[in-house]
């Protein structure tokens, strides 16, 4: 790359503010005005799973919001996994993806042996515009993910106007140069008759934003038909849960700490 | 015994030696053949799998000459002008070609002529050796000719039997009765005219190789002679109208010792630039680097693999098309990290869920491809994860036959909060040996949709019903979003 090429793709995010953006709304009024307007396309937005066990609702919120993201664009999503993800959290399934309102024809599967390998394979595939966007998928603490490496994942990012999903299972946030940063929770869905498990529904919280309001959470469903989000109503996904019990502590209180401020990581 | 459709008739197409020794004959209706021997062995004729098969068979022959026409549909014709010296005359020749063949399994009637139709009417209607071929020619019946059927009975009505009887008449009463093809084919055969021939062509290997009278050592050296071998390569691509899609680079050392490195693309290419770039990506990747030694003393380009590429124009303004781009990227990817690293999600028609999907590499499949779009108003029927093998899972059911009431995996427990099932469904049963018959078609499994009280979805399902097996087993299958 020419110096000058790196030089403009860096100044505008510099002293001068933030660069125009590409945004996509996410058309929940709430989240679109914490976000400035909507997700921004071209950066890196980090996506962590708040338990080991919340890791295929990670995964599944960071494809409904690429699949939300690429909606107006026809374009390839490349997921890329490392070998151990196979392993850990199984494969993914066409028919399942298909029914997440994912194009899994168009997207393709890399597989990577090292962390090392993956940050390679991703600032490769943000450099290529054809791409509708990226999802990394990791597993554990990443020591090479500094913030060398995010800000040259952000670099290209911007470069290519690709945006990245960096999927951060079974690890603990780590300072980044990445434009927001979530932590997803599987949540309750609404409850179909004769008690059939509903659409799919996470507890999202905005961990931090690169100069910008963070802190929130949002209970939100995905609606595969539309392919938008809703905002979960609240009621009745926790009153089989007893305010007291065993549950309250790590997952079903969440919802309890709803829209009050949290200290960004 | 083959069999063709002809005309809305089974036909008899081909028949082996026993059967025409008991009568039957190609042409005569199936039905007719069955009357006489009712427990004919027929097959249906296959026309593609033959004329694929003589085409192997005339890429063999080239060890004899290098020119081989094709006569379908089961005759070849071998140019040997200047080649039946090396196998001891004409009559070793055709020793070896009949030995050869004959140990593929063929049966052989071969003759040598000096026209290419001399030679395929003496081996379709006359013997091998013969004394004089102009003679041995003119003695055969005028079926030799290879006119279509109406045009030899035709002939044979009017009393001309032979080569020689139609030979003594003149042309122009030929062309008038007989059609202008009669005349042409039998001066074709009497070397009276040269028909033209259209031997199969067997191009040229794309090998290329620079020999050094010295070693070199120097890898920039080595990079700008293998971007030399490159470009070479590229113009005989090009006069071909080809593109690569592998390419391999050997790299012969002064002590021996030989490294081969091979790269392969998504779309065929001749462009030295993205080829070495993918070489270089291709060095990058060995897990023990290119040691030049005391230097190279050769190195080889082979493009075993090609495909038709045209000239393009780059659109206006100079950017790259995007499917150019991606192509690119996974060229890339593959090379790096191993040729079947990046792939592609592949529908699969079965109903067994590990089943119904191949994750094919992306370099092969190029084309997007469609899923079926799920029902509308429904929540996911399947995880987005699927785990192989499933996992085992302590169940616990309010009823033997009924869904989990709570379970533990992973040393957790979950208690369940909504289910949906059981969707059941069945083994292949038709796919095992003896699978028809009760109890042996493999276990039946019955799916749960399943959401804790945390709000986590899981696919679990029963290894068996409780009439199959008394204690089955349960397993996590996949996880939802």
């Amino acid at each position: 790359m020419p110096p000058h090429d790196e030089m403009r793709a860096d100044a505008p995010c510099g002293a001068f503010g933030p660069a125009p953006l590409d945004i996509a709304p996410l058309d929940i009024a709430s989240l679109d005005h914490v976000l400035g307007g909507g997700l921004a396309l071209g950066r890196v937005h980090e996506i962590y799973a708040a338990e080991p066990e919340d890791a295929a609702a990670a995964a599944g919120f960071a494809l409904t919001l690429a699949s939300r993201l690429a909606q107006d664009r026809q374009h390839a999503l490349l997921w890329l996994r490392p070998l151990r993800a196979m392993r850990l959290g199984g494969l993914p399934h066409g028919e399942g993806w298909a029914e997440l309102g994912g194009a899994p024809g168009m997207a393709l599967l890399g597989v990577v042996h090292d962390a090392m390998a993956l940050l390679r394979a991703t600032v490769d595939a943000l450099r290529c515009p054809a791409l509708g966007g990226v999802i990394a998928e990791s597993w554990g603490p990443m020591r090479e993910l500094d913030l060398t490496a995010s800000r040259r994942l952000t670099l290209a990012a911007e470069k290519s106007g690709v945006p990245l999903l960096l999927l951060r299972l079974d690890a603990a946030p780590v300072p980044s140069a990445a434009q927001t940063r979530w932590e997803v929770a599987s949540a309750p869905s609404q409850a179909l008759p004769g008690h059939a498990p509903g659409a799919p529904t996470f507890d999202i919280t905005l961990l931090r934003q690169k100069s910008g309001p963070c802190g929130m959470s949002w209970r939100l469903e995905w609606d595969r038909d539309q392919c938008i989000f809703r905002e979960a109503p609240l009621s009745g996904s926790l009153v089989s849960v007893p305010a007291d019990g065993p549950a309250q502590r790590s997952g079903a209180g969440r919802g309890a700490g709803r829209k009050t401020g949290r200290s960004a990581a | 015994m083959l069999v063709a459709k002809v005309k809305g008739a089974r036909r008899l197409a081909a028949v082996n030696s026993m059967a025409q020794a008991s009568g039957l004959f190609p042409g005569m209706a199936l039905a007719d053949a069955r009357a006489c021997h009712p427990h004919l062995a027929v097959a249906e004729m296959d026309e593609a799998a033959d004329r694929h098969w003589l085409k192997r068979l005339a890429q063999h022959c080239a060890c004899w000459s290098p020119r081989v026409m094709l006569a379908p549909p089961d005759g070849l014709t071998l140019e040997t002008t200047g080649a039946e010296h090396l196998f001891g005359g004409e009559a070793g020749l055709a020793a070896q070609v009949e030995d050869r063949l004959g140990e593929m399994g063929m049966t052989l009637r071969l003759a040598i002529a000096s026209t290419p139709e001399g030679a395929q009417a003496l081996a379709r209607h006359g013997h091998f050796p013969v004394a004089d071929e102009r003679q041995a020619l003119r003695a055969l019946p005028v079926a030799a000719l290879g006119l279509d059927a109406e045009a030899t009975q035709a002939l044979n009505r009017a009393g001309l039997k032979t080569i020689a009887n139609l030979a003594s008449r003149s042309a122009a009463s030929i062309a008038a009765r007989f059609g202008i093809g009669a005349v042409t084919a039998l001066r074709r055969l009497l070397n009276e005219e040269q028909a033209p021939v259209d031997p199969l062509v067997h191009p040229e290997p794309l090998h290329f190789e620079r020999r050094f009278a010295e070693p070199v050592a120097l890898q920039a050296s080595v990079a700008a002679y293998f971007l030399d071998l490159l470009r070479e390569a590229g113009r005989a691509l090009e006069e071909r109208g080809l593109g690569g899609r592998r390419f391999t680079l050997t790299l012969f050392r002064s002590d021996g010792a030989r490294h081969r490195l091979a790269i392969e693309t998504g779309l065929p290419t001749r462009d030295p630039a993205p080829i070495m770039r993918l070489f270089d990506e291709r060095i990058a990747a060995l897990a023990d680097p290119l040691d030049p030694g005391f230097g190279y003393d050769r190195i080889t380009l082979f493009v075993p693999l090609t495909e038709p590429l045209a000239a393009s124009q780059p659109a206006l303004g100079g950017k790259e098309p995007e499917e150019e781009a991606l192509s690119t990227l996974i060229d890339r990817l593959s090379t790096r990290l191993g040729p079947g690293a990046v792939r592609r999600l592949v529908p699969r028609d079965s109903h067994i869920p590990e089943q119904t999907q191949l994750a094919l590499p992306a370099i092969e499949i190029r084309e997007p491809v469609r899923w079926t779009a799920p029902p509308a108003g429904e929540p996911p029927m399947r995880p987005l994860f699927l785990f192989d093998p499933p996992q085992p899972v302590e169940v616990v059911a309010e009823v033997p036959d009924g869904p989990p009431y709570r379970f533990r995996w992973k040393r957790k427990l979950h208690e369940v909060r909504l289910y949906e099932g059981p969707e059941r469904i069945a083994a292949e049963w038709w796919r095992r040996k003896g699978g028809e018959e009760p109890g042996k078609g493999g276990l039946t499994r019955d799916y749960y949709r399943i959401e804790d009280v945390r709000g986590r979805r899981y696919w679990i399902f029963r290894h068996g019903l409780y009439e199959e097996k008394p204690d089955p087993l349960w397993y996590v299958h996949g996880l939802f979003a």
